[in-house]
């Protein structure tokens, strides 16, 4: 065995447009980026070529709210099945949701899904740390000793809870301040929520399942912007789905707040009609909006109200959604499709430029996430190589059981969506090339 | 027509058909030997995720007059608690070859998913799911209506007339009481305006739901102004679950008192309506609450009657469905 590594580490990227620019040709070396230099002026002396003609070259995108469902749902997803699906879609870094089994609310269990990412080697995992002990809302997690362990943690959240205690959320916003973490709101008011099964409105009316208002997150990004702005805290709005919740949000940028907010691919794209199949792969938490919102959460993105795009990826079994719409599991998994419903939805409506989606999928998150120093980089000679090549004028039908992830539940099944992610490199490695994943240990990262 | 989904899937026509139907099966129940051949051989499900007895019976009643054999299949509790989960119930009854599926479900959509997923090839009946719909319900309602009333709008009707041929053009109908947790509201707005009725619902705001501005109807806070103002043809009570009212701060309304005060049919209510005007309810009925037990049994009520025709409706379904498509494959007997 003379390779445990895949491929060679000089890779030529001939012809590229770095944030959909000039083209030129950009050499990776030793992890880094090694050469940005004119159109066929690389020399392709013992390096691999990629002609990438037309290609878009984006920094390594990051994802600041992915579900890995390890340890606990090994079923579900794994973080090696989870971060090659990353890698997939172009990501090269994850920040790990902390509502698995046992919760991620202690040092132990975040440095086992930052180990775990490590040992894949598909992309780096950032686990986010719970708020509170076992998300049950009451008394905070030991968030110091997360930020002190070897997976140095930023971000924390109860996310598929929310943190619905105004006096824990402002003592949580106050405490992170010393390790300059962020708190990731789950906005959802439970009484407003007990039994919530979909958005609230003219469809939830007749197909008679039990509405999610709108009012239930707004209201409590309302009173969170406003605990930020109390205390002086940075505050992080988890997948906003509702015009509204982009007024807010607008309203608090405007007055100086320091808060953050993502929205998911899918608010982008999906609304709530799909409730009229009854078919609980659209069912997700927060619930699909109107086409109301979905116009608002495009225009928040598109005028920087809305900092980043985040998948929310959440995967499930086929039995926790192969069911009676009120018995499944809210969730969509996101990771795959991400790039290309930001590109149709964003890109090719002329409302992001290619540098755009860089901002937005990953120099943004890395930030937000405090992991800007290895992630979300500029594309420049000495930069670590996190590198996503993008075939934009790819066109493709998503085929949710040929995907990387573990689970099959995706909304865009049979769907075809435009862009093609061709490469992904992190530091150098490439984890995908011409759109297959390429394990970092043959035969066994490829594992799910 | 393959599956009794929705009543707003059907067209006017259908829906006159469907009734049209009931009333041929209704003429053979008085008859001295009720049963008829039609569905010998045939096998018809009651599947029955939420109790309903009532509905069973009347379903299993129903098949049975059609010579089919009948199956109570109850699978109470939901497919996480109980372990079997619907797509496997569905492939079980395929496997034993049903040819039709009558399912009433806690879950709205069930039915839909039923007839939809791939799962089995049976018709498949609604007969309740969630908070969605009851189109038998309101198939029954609209064929009891029509019965005494249809016509009346346009001055045509005849006494010894059932209605058959016609549909509800012109009616007023008054739906009273728990709308936001009502499949039967939900079939009957759905099917009185495809039948040409005019509908109010009338409830506490809290029993409204958001979204309800889409619906083809009205709706009024208040039922005396409805009652006297409007004068309604038909008033339907609709039952008011005690959970309602449970809850503390997410109780919908402060008190079952109250609630009778403003919403219930009482006697006095019931003498500002029209000469003609029915009284319906659905069943059970909570007396003292909803409807008083003077407006229960008064001689407008027309509530024991639904249930006699809650029969022949099903019948009828039942027959378009199964018999209907045998036709079609050229076996007929």
């Amino acid at each position: 065995m003379t390779e445990l590594t895949a491929g060679p580490t000089t890779y030529v990227l001939r012809g590229v447009r770095p944030l959909g620019g000039d083209a030129v040709d950009v050499v990776l070396d030793a992890g880094t980026v090694a050469e940005i230099t004119a159109v066929g002026a690389a020399s392709a002396d013992g390096a691999t070529v990629i002609e990438a003609a037309d290609h878009v070259l984006l920094p390594g995108l990051v994802d600041l709210h992915t579900h890995l469902r390890e340890p606990g749902r090994e079923d579900a997803e794994t973080v090696a099945s989870g971060t090659r699906a990353a890698a997939v879609g172009g990501f090269t870094a994850v920040h790990a949701m902390a509502n698995t089994s046992p919760v991620a609310d202690t040092a132990g269990v975040v440095e086992q899904v930052h180990r775990l990412g490590e040992q894949a080697g598909w992309a780096d995992v950032f686990p986010v740390g719970a708020v509170t002990v076992g998300l049950d809302g009451e008394r905070l997690a030991e968030l110091g000793a997360m930020a002190d362990s070897a997976a140095r943690v930023r971000v924390f959240s109860d996310d598929g809870k929310c943190v619905h205690d105004p006096v824990l959320m402002r003592r949580a916003l106050e405490y992170v301040k010393a390790f300059d973490g962020v708190v990731a709101q789950h906005a959802q008011e439970p009484r407003l929520t007990d039994g919530a099964q979909m958005n609230e409105g003219v469809v939830s009316a007749q197909v008679g399942l039990a509405g999610w208002p709108a009012v239930a997150e707004e209201a409590i990004i309302a009173r969170d912007v406003l605990l930020a702005e109390h205390v002086g805290s940075r505050l992080h709005v988890c997948h906003l789905s509702t015009a509204g919740s982009v007024e807010i949000i607008r309203w608090a940028k405007s007055r100086g707040i320091d808060v953050t907010a993502e929205v998911t691919p899918h608010h982008l794209i999906l609304t709530d009609e799909l409730a009229r199949t009854y078919d609980a792969t659209y069912k997700v938490n927060p619930p699909l909006r109107t086409a109301a919102d979905v116009e608002a959460v495009r225009d928040g993105l598109a005028d920087g109200t809305i900092d980043i795009v985040a998948t929310d990826h959440a995967p499930h079994t086929r039995e926790d959604k192969d069911c009676e719409w009120g018995a499944a599991a809210f969730g969509m998994t996101g990771l795959e499709t991400a790039l290309s419903v930001v590109q149709q939805t964003m890109v090719d409506t002329g409302r992001l430029t290619w540098a755009d989606v860089a901002r937005v999928l990953s120099t943004t998150p890395a930030r937000i996430g405090r992991v800007e120093a290895v992630q979300g980089r500029p594309i420049a000679v000495g930069e670590p190589a996190n590198l996503t090549l993008v075939d934009p004028s790819a066109r493709r039908v998503v085929d949710g059981t040929s995907q990387a992830t573990a689970s099959a539940n995706t909304p865009f099944r049979d769907h075809e969506l435009p862009g093609q992610v061709v490469a992904t490199f992190l530091r150098g490695r490439a984890t995908v090339l011409d759109g297959v994943p390429v394990p970092v240990h043959p035969g066994v990262g490829g594992a799910r | 027509m393959k599956h009794l989904l929705s009543t707003a899937d059907l067209s006017r026509d259908e829906a006159v058909g469907l009734l049209d139907t009931a009333a041929r099966m209704a003429a053979t129940q008085s008859r001295e030997i009720k049963k008829l051949p039609t569905l010998r051989g045939r096998t018809v499900v009651n599947l029955f995720f939420e109790d309903s007895t009532r509905t069973r019976i009347s379903f299993e009643t129903a098949a049975k007059r059609l010579s089919a054999d009948v199956i109570n299949f109850s699978a109470k509790g939901s497919s996480v608690s109980k372990g079997e989960s619907l797509k496997d119930t569905a492939l079980t009854l395929h496997a034993m070859g049903a040819d039709a599926v009558v399912v009433r479900h806690w879950a709205s959509g069930a039915p839909y998913q039923l007839a939809h997923a791939g799962w089995l090839d049976a018709a498949v009946l609604n007969a309740g799911d969630g908070t969605h719909m009851h189109p038998t319900q309101a198939l029954l309602d609209a064929y009891t209506m029509r019965r005494h009333l249809a016509g009346r709008a346009q001055g045509l009707r005849s006494p010894h007339d059932d209605g058959v041929g016609a549909d509800l053009t012109g009616l007023r109908v008054a739906i009273v009481g728990d709308v936001l947790h009502s499949r039967v509201a939900r079939a009957n707005v759905a099917l009185l305006h495809t039948l040409g009725a005019e509908v109010t619902l009338v409830a506490p705001p809290t029993l409204v739901p958001v979204g309800v501005e889409a619906w083809p109807c009205r709706t009024s806070y208040d039922l005396d102004a409805t009652l006297v103002d409007w004068q309604p043809d038909a008033v339907m009570m609709l039952r008011v679950q005690r959970e309602r009212m449970s809850g503390g701060a997410g109780a919908f309304f402060p008190s079952p008192l109250e609630y009778a005060r403003y919403y219930g049919l009482d006697a006095r209510r019931l003498a500002t309506l029209p000469e003609h005007a029915i009284v319906m309810h659905p069943g059970p009925m909570n007396r003292g609450l909803e409807i008083s037990a003077e407006a229960a049994d008064s001689d407008r009520a027309v509530i024991v009657e639904q249930v006699a025709n809650g029969i022949a409706v099903r019948m009828a379904a039942l027959y378009l469905l199964m018999a209907g498509d045998r036709s079609a494959e050229g076996n007929d007997l």
